[in-house]
């Protein structure tokens, strides 16, 4: 068990989510703003009036930081780009770590360095982005302890799990709101307690939240280490990869081309190099991987140790399974598409009883492989502790493995309308074609259509608008 | 369930096929895993000049002047001045798999340090199934220690034949040239640990410098096209076979591997040079890829050299407006396949294959 973060760190912390008030920082001691100045950086809020007041210090130290991350104002470009067919690219030869844009009718004429300094990636603020928990035990307190210090910057919501009796035990020093089974009840009626139990009860979550990114991670899940024994952030990582794009039209063989270190290789089509938007980003998992409870029985001692060092888009049209242990989503680009819509009717406690994510990661797919947006996968890695048995869970039917089969061939086949605009309209179309096809074979996918339509009602009631429906 | 099949070296059925202008010292790196095996050396440029192979390797050495024997007339289909030249060491091979490598490419340390055998990574990646369908987050399930994942439908389980492994490269990373001019320092030191199957329906830029495939099943697609001398362009001979071979094994159910294993890289060719090769593709390709795109090849073509010769036609008609290239290329494919059929002429060996599997 890690130390509890010290009152300094704390405090520092909190300075970084109020830096907009403050006016002055040359007072503070060398190291400390050093350290602010780190964390402000790390945490993407290094915008122009913050970069001011640092100068404005004239400490050496920050100011040597700056220089050597070549950190300048932003200028505005002189060439006029045409951002769809434009990249940043860093220029080592040149002037260094200058970005310049480069555009194919441009193709020759290499002059063009432009002392252009936007940082090639977004960097996003904290306040962007919910973290959202489904709270399937009572005691959170290890959990929110090892992920303090990549989430405490942020705003959590945890969600309990309606049949989860106890009172939650959160430890202190967290920005959170906690929603329990009345809250649930109380917003959204018996459509709650019918959708929201079990590991489903974060979608609730995903509903009342009003951030453009949500990140959730079941409580089951701790940070792990990479290769070099390097704590993983993944709650960065899950951020890097929604704000970078997404190259769904044209595999790239060196995996993510916005990488450090990488980039498109010969042959990838240049009018495809600038990808679209991201709009999931679905990690791994560590030790305990996510295989179904058959496998896992098979082969009890399987343990995943394998670190892959890669973030991949995964292709438009190909089906993939996503599992909502280790997940990030723009909510803005998603809306109502993740939806536990799929009941099965002995949903257990354990991610081998459940098939909610799976269902309701294929609609994402579609949702996205017709709105042209893009999904990752691979990094981050989460280290998934030990829990259940997977004998025990086979003794479950394995009702969603047999559903799986009836649901592949849907997917493959499923074509949205060019009127389906949002993904609104795109889940109310899914939700039309699967109570048309899927739902002679088996009724549980008329109700899973049905429930999707009340879903998004609810969500554009109480899902959408400025304010939280608390 | 995934299982692990004991690894036969294949040193009977497997031929090294390398394309080479300069001399084979790299040979000396990889006598420790290429001793065995047999190598098919295909010379590129001046016959008259003498390659010097490292002593110990079985090989056979063909120059321009033994393509012109053998293919007569047909010899017209082979590029000359360009590696892909390298083809034609496919169509004189009789063995059932192919490992293909250029002369500047070096043995790669994994992060452990320990050497790589690219070789016996490429034969556990032909040997065991691909999985098209539907994509495994764990990456291929039939590696030791990983499976496929909770959600993956049990009926896609058994996977397809794989017809082609895809290395990488550490160190200079295959870019084109105006990413090699703006990055002409950047190096590939990142080892991603895993092999993946490229989903059915995606294209992808096959490189040429560390690959692999079961020439049974795949064998008359991996035409390089005509490039190097007289041709307009260069540097897209297996970025052109990539697309074809993709087209017909997803037509085909079969399967196209990426990643493990790595090679190391040694030589940065010219950027300048290669932008003079490269330019003409660059802009055809944005033409190509949505012709291979949306190329869609008939029922009736059941084998690897029907679904060529129909995707020669499809070529000559849609991409002959683009440049006449195109229709000399696709005349020169339909003369690969002749020549292919002519020096391969075996029936009992069958390359017919069911037309796609159950998920189709």
């Amino acid at each position: 068990m890690r130390t509890p973060p010290s009152l300094l760190s704390l405090t520092i912390d909190k300075a970084v989510i109020h830096l907009s008030h403050i006016s002055d920082l040359s007072h503070l001691p060398d190291h400390i703003l050093l350290d602010l100045f780190l964390r402000t950086l790390k945490a993407g809020k290094l915008n122009e009036k913050v970069l001011k007041l640092f100068v404005a210090t004239g400490k050496d130290e920050v100011l040597l930081l700056i220089r050597a991350l070549n950190i300048k104002h932003i200028l505005t470009p002189v060439l006029p780009t045409n951002f769809n067919l434009a990249w940043a690219i860093r220029l080592r030869t040149f002037e260094r770590n200058t970005c310049c844009f480069w555009t194919p009718n441009k193709l020759l004429d290499l002059d063009i360095v432009l002392p252009i300094c936007k940082m090639s990636q977004e960097y996003i603020k904290n306040s962007e982005v919910d973290i959202v928990i489904g709270a399937l035990q009572a005691d959170l307190s290890s959990f929110l302890n090892e992920w303090r210090s990549i989430i405490s910057r942020f705003h959590l919501i945890i969600v309990q799990d309606p049949d989860l009796k106890e009172e939650l035990n959160i430890p202190e020093g967290f920005d959170l709101n906690v929603y329990t089974k009345s809250d649930i009840d109380r917003i959204v009626g018996s459509f709650g307690s019918t959708f929201f139990s079990g590991y489903s009860c974060r979608y609730f979550g995903y509903l009342i939240s009003r951030k453009k990114y949500i990140i959730s991670i079941d409580d089951d899940c701790f940070p792990a280490k990479d290769n070099m024994g390097n704590s993983i952030d993944a709650v960065a990582q899950h951020i890097t990869n929604l704000t970078t794009p997404a190259t769904p039209f044209f595999f790239n063989t060196l995996y993510d081309p916005f990488r450090e270190g990488a980039d498109f290789v010969r042959g990838y089509p240049f009018s495809l190099r600038s990808g679209v938007t991201s709009a999931m980003s679905c990690g791994l998992w560590l030790n305990l991987a996510d295989y179904d409870a058959p496998t896992q029985a098979l082969k009890s001692q399987l343990r995943n140790s394998r670190y892959v060092d890669a973030v991949i888009t995964v292709p438009a049209r190909a089906l993939m399974p996503i599992s909502g242990i280790n997940i990030a989503f723009d909510r803005e680009a998603m809306g109502p598409t993740l939806f536990p819509a799929l009941k099965l009717s002995r949903e257990g406690n354990f991610r081998w009883e459940t098939m909610e994510d799976i269902w309701s990661g294929m609609c994402a797919k579609a949702v996205c492989d017709h709105l042209g947006l893009g999904v990752k996968s691979g990094l981050p890695y989460v280290w998934r502790k030990e829990r259940g048995s997977a004998i025990d869970s086979l003794r479950k039917e394995w009702e969603g493995v047999k559903l799986m089969e009836e649901v592949v061939p849907f997917f493959q086949s499923v074509r949205l309308p060019q009127t389906a605009t949002t993904a609104e309209d795109c889940v109310v179309e899914i939700a039309k074609t699967v109570k048309e096809q899927l739902g002679r074979v088996d009724p549980v996918f008329s109700r899973a259509a049905e429930a999707m339509v009340e879903w998004v009602k609810l969500w554009k009631k109480i899902g959408s608008g400025s304010s939280p429906g608390i | 369930m995934a299982s692990t099949p004991s690894l036969p070296l294949l040193k009977d059925e497997l031929d090294i096929v390398i394309p080479t202008i300069r001399n084979l010292d790299f040979l000396e790196m990889w006598r420790p895993f290429f001793e065995k095996y047999h190598l098919i050396i295909v010379q590129d440029g001046d016959p008259t000049k003498v390659i010097k192979v490292p002593e110990g390797f079985d090989y056979e050495l063909y120059n321009r002047n033994d393509i012109n024997r053998i293919l007569g007339p047909k010899a017209s289909c082979i590029s000359f001045k360009d590696s892909a030249c390298r083809c034609f060491g496919y169509m004189v091979s009789k063995k059932k798999y192919i490992y293909t490598i250029d002369d500047d490419c070096f043995v790669a340390k994994d992060p452990t340090g320990k050497d790589i055998n690219a070789l016996e990574q490429h034969i556990k990646n032909l040997l065991s199934p691909s999985s098209p369908f539907f994509f495994n987050t764990l990456y291929d399930p039939y590696r030791e220690g990983a499976d496929f994942v909770r959600g993956y439908p049990f009926s896609l389980r058994e996977g397809v034949p794989t017809a082609v492994s895809h290395g990488l490269w550490l160190n200079i990373p295959d870019y084109d040239a105006p990413t090699q001019l703006v990055k002409p320092l950047e190096r590939n030191t990142r080892y991603v640990d895993a092999v993946m199957t490229i989903p059915k329906g995606t294209l992808f830029p096959m490189c040429g410098m560390n690959l692999a495939f079961n020439r049974e099943i795949i064998g008359p697609a991996m035409y390089f096209g005509l490039m190097g001398d007289g041709q307009p362009i260069g540097r897209y001979d297996d970025m052109w076979a990539g697309w074809c071979i993709k087209v017909i094994c997803d037509h085909l159910g079969l399967g196209v591997k990426t990643g493990l294993p790595y090679i190391w890289h040694s030589k940065a060719s010219n950027p300048f040079v290669n932008l003079k090769k490269e330019y003409k593709g660059i802009y055809w390709q944005e033409e190509l890829i949505p012709f291979f795109q949306s190329a869609t090849l008939p029922k009736d073509c059941t084998t690897v050299q029907k679904c060529y010769i129909e995707l020669s036609k499809q070529v000559k008609a849609k991409l002959g407006k683009v440049d006449d290239y195109f229709i000399k290329l696709a005349d020169a494919m339909v003369t690969w396949i002749e020549a292919w059929d002519e020096l391969n002429p075996s029936a009992e060996k069958s390359t017919e294959l069911p037309n796609g599997a159950a998920a189709k």
